[in-house]
């Protein structure tokens, strides 16, 4: 039987398991959202198509799933870049499907009309037009494994609008065929090898995770690996949630706003174990100083990402969960020699305790005035351990990261390598829509959350109880930090002067507002906001001019840590 | 270090475009390149001549094997192969100068492709620096107009690259 375009699309996203989809109709996808009402498959509503992106982006992150979101052509699709920009950076599989005007009308100017292949070729994994229906179905298949595997990313579909009307006889292909695209699964066995020899020679080794390790859910295996060699580790903000911060051989995040002791035991080590980690600045500050007595072991499923910016004594291409698992099969296979380590590494781990009790993560507390660490502390305390946390941008993004003791891989959601103020309030949508029944919490700051609160509306309409903790200093925070302490407290545009009501803003959208102006009403506004059914905002009216510390100054090296104002 | 690299993409359009487009933004440079189908014409070959130091031409090989359209990078540096480009000249051949053109040209055994009262189109192949050379020698008869393909390279002895396996 034959179907037309949009058809089609709707039945090869059935197909994939896509049950949510998120997005905005407009002209050139009128056909498919016609369609989609005969579609099992659920779509949301965002008021942005930027939201819609970050919502598909939060359902993938939280899930591990393919993301999917629609736009309409022209400033619809355009609204995606953002959204699209933000997974790309975070790889995140997503499948983006916009409207185009039709074939005949392509480069003409046509009304509604962008090149939106030419402008999302640098941020996508790969991006198609379609301009014959019977190649749909395979593009679809295609964009879908791409997404997903290797290294994971955004694929964007660009589907002009006749070639949603035209019709063919549809067959979902079975297997996809491309010659040019072959990720590398397991790594070298002779490289994993070499890997645990370097392992056992080590004295001072620190294992260095990023978000590769929650992309392959290799979590398990990391523990493993660590708990079996006792070395410590640190993560980045993107590797964060997938080893618990509690565990006794974790050394939190390293980098720009890390742990003193994370920081130290990286410019110290022998050796670092780099896992689904690419090295970005942030991370490694001046490149010169960054772990120069380590031989590095670099484990990534990108090769462009190994020599990148470091150089890497030993690089291992594949996916980290093959890896970790035959590299942790190869220390079994020398029990004693790993029982050795783990004992000869007690000095190490000691020099590491004497940095953590000399410099722990702190902050002055006050009975008087809120002091948002103690927001942090308190969110945590109260919610459940599977809670799901979502970030914008800045100040309050770091104190999270610091503050916030995650335990379960995929609870912590946020902008790492685009750093998208805006994304946090769309992205608890998404993971929200994807988990109705857990706790979805957006920490959020008064700059960020007016990026994208036009999507109270959305939670509010679907009825997504999300839950946003808003860190008011009535500044952006993070750029006043830098004023503050590079520029002469020079606070050039980052004072935001119109205090907005942020309690009458939710009751107008029909959600719940709640405020703490106090520390002593912290706790009873987070226990009343989670005991609130449907979405509520909890504006905290924290301590204006606190700082992210400790901080290393953009350039400088890890081991100088500014650690109090 | 001048790197000379064949890439082997899908023959589709916007691939040229992603290739352009991954130089381009990181600031890397190309300076030729050519592009035609091959045997398989769902296959296309480029040429790109670029130049950078071991690490910038370490990711240059990297992001254009990361491309989804490519099937096949080879970094002909360091290897044995066989580098020809072709140019036409058109150069002013007046009354005094028309025979010594000629004389140039046969030198290089470049050929007349076309010819009027006033000047000659010549076609010349070879490595690089003999188009360099040819040129070089023409300027001071008065060169009017020129076209350079790039270069383009096949590795040396018996092995080819026909097609994806």
């Amino acid at each position: 039987m034959k179907k037309t375009g949009s058809q089609i699309l709707l039945e090869c996203l059935r197909l994939e398991g896509v049950e949510t989809i998120f997005g905005y109709p407009g002209g050139t996808v009128i056909n498919i959202y016609d369609d989609l009402m005969d579609s099992p498959i659920r779509h949301v509503l965002t008021r942005h198509e930027q939201a819609a992106v970050h919502a598909a982006d939060g359902y993938a992150r939280a899930t591990g799933q393919v993301g999917v979101a629609i736009a309409t052509s022209g400033p619809g699709a355009t609204n995606t870049i953002t959204g699209i920009a933000t997974a790309y950076m975070d790889s995140i599989p997503l499948v983006i499907i916009t409207g185009q005007v039709p074939t005949a009308l392509i480069g003409n100017d046509a009304f509604q009309e962008a090149d939106i292949i030419g402008i999302t070729r640098p941020v996508t994994k790969h991006n198609y037009l379609v301009k014959d229906v019977k190649d749909l179905a395979r593009i679809v298949k295609q964009a879908f494994y791409i997404a997903r595997t290797g290294r994971p990313g955004p694929v964007l579909i660009d589907l002009p609008k006749d070639v949603q009307i035209a019709s063919t006889r549809f067959e979902y292909p079975q297997t996809v065929e491309l010659r040019g695209y072959k990720p590398t699964f397991s790594g070298n066995q002779r490289q994993v090898e070499k890997a645990a020899k370097m392992i056992l020679a080590a004295r001072k080794p620190v294992i260095y995770v990023g978000g590769g390790t929650t992309s392959s859910d290799a979590s398990l295996e990391l523990r493993t690996l660590a708990e079996m060699i006792q070395a410590p580790v640190t993560t980045t903000l993107m590797g964060m949630a997938s080893f618990p911060k509690r565990h006794p051989l974790s050394l939190g995040m390293l980098g720009m706003h890390g742990t003193y002791y994370a920081n130290m035991a990286v410019t110290n080590s022998d050796l670092l174990i780099a896992v689904g980690a690419r090295f970005d600045d942030r991370v490694t500050g001046k490149i010169a100083t960054f772990a120069p007595h380590a031989k590095i072991i670099h484990i990534d499923i990108d090769p462009t990402s190994i020599k990148k910016n470091v150089r890497v004594d030993l690089p291992i291409v594949g996916d980290l969960l093959e890896v970790l698992k035959s590299l942790v099969r190869a220390l079994s296979e020398q029990p004693e020699a790993v029982r050795q380590l783990a004992e000869d590494l007690a000095p190490w781990r000691q020099e590491i305790g004497d940095w953590k009790q000399k410099h722990p993560m702190s902050y002055q507390a006050s009975s008087t005035i809120i002091k948002p660490q103690l927001v942090i502390e308190k969110i945590r305390e109260l919610t459940a351990d599977d809670a799901i946390i979502t970030t914008e941008v800045g100040q309050h993004q770091m104190w999270t990261a610091q503050f916030f003791d995650f335990s379960t891989p995929r609870t912590f959601l946020t902008s790492g390598g685009l750093g998208t103020m805006g994304f946090g309030l769309p992205a608890a949508l998404g993971a929200q829509a994807a988990f109705p029944e857990r706790q979805v919490i957006d920490i959020s700051g008064d700059g960020s959350f007016q990026m994208n609160s036009q999507e109270l509306a959305t939670l509010v309409q679907y009825r997504l109880p999300v839950k946003i903790a808003i860190l008011n200093n009535n500044f952006l925070g993070m750029v006043r930090q830098w004023q503050q302490l590079f520029f002469n407290r020079r606070y050039s545009q980052t004072c935001m002067e119109l205090p907005i009501d942020f309690v009458k803003l939710a009751e107008a959208y029909g959600a719940t507002g709640l405020r703490a102006t106090r520390p002593d009403e912290v706790e009873a506004v987070i226990r009343q906001a989670l005991e609130t059914p449907g979405p509520v905002i909890m504006e905290f009216k924290i301590a204006r001019e606190e700082n992210v510390l400790p901080m290393v100054p953009a350039g400088a090296g890890l081991n100088e840590m500014v650690l109090a104002s | 270090m001048r790197h000379t690299i064949s890439v082997l993409v899908e023959n589709e359009f916007g691939v040229l475009a992603r290739v352009a487009g991954l130089f381009s933004g990181r600031g890397f440079n190309i300076e030729s390149l050519s592009v035609a189908p091959t045997l398989d014409p769902s296959i296309s070959r480029m040429t790109i001549v670029t130049s950078g130091d071991d690490q910038i031409l370490e990711q240059i090989t990297k992001q254009l094997n990361k491309l989804i359209d490519t099937i096949k990078v080879i970094d002909f540096t360091g290897q044995n192969f066989v580098e020809r480009e072709m140019a036409m000249v058109k150069v002013s051949a007046e009354e005094n100068t028309r025979a010594e053109v000629l004389r140039i040209a046969d030198i290089f055994r470049a050929k007349v492709v076309d010819v009027t009262a006033r000047s000659y189109t010549i076609e010349v192949t070879g490595a690089p620096d003999k188009i360099d050379a040819l040129i070089e020698l023409l300027r001071p008869m008065g060169i009017k107009e020129i076209v350079r393909s790039g270069p383009v390279v096949l590795g040396r002895g018996p092995k080819g690259w026909r097609g994806a396996d």
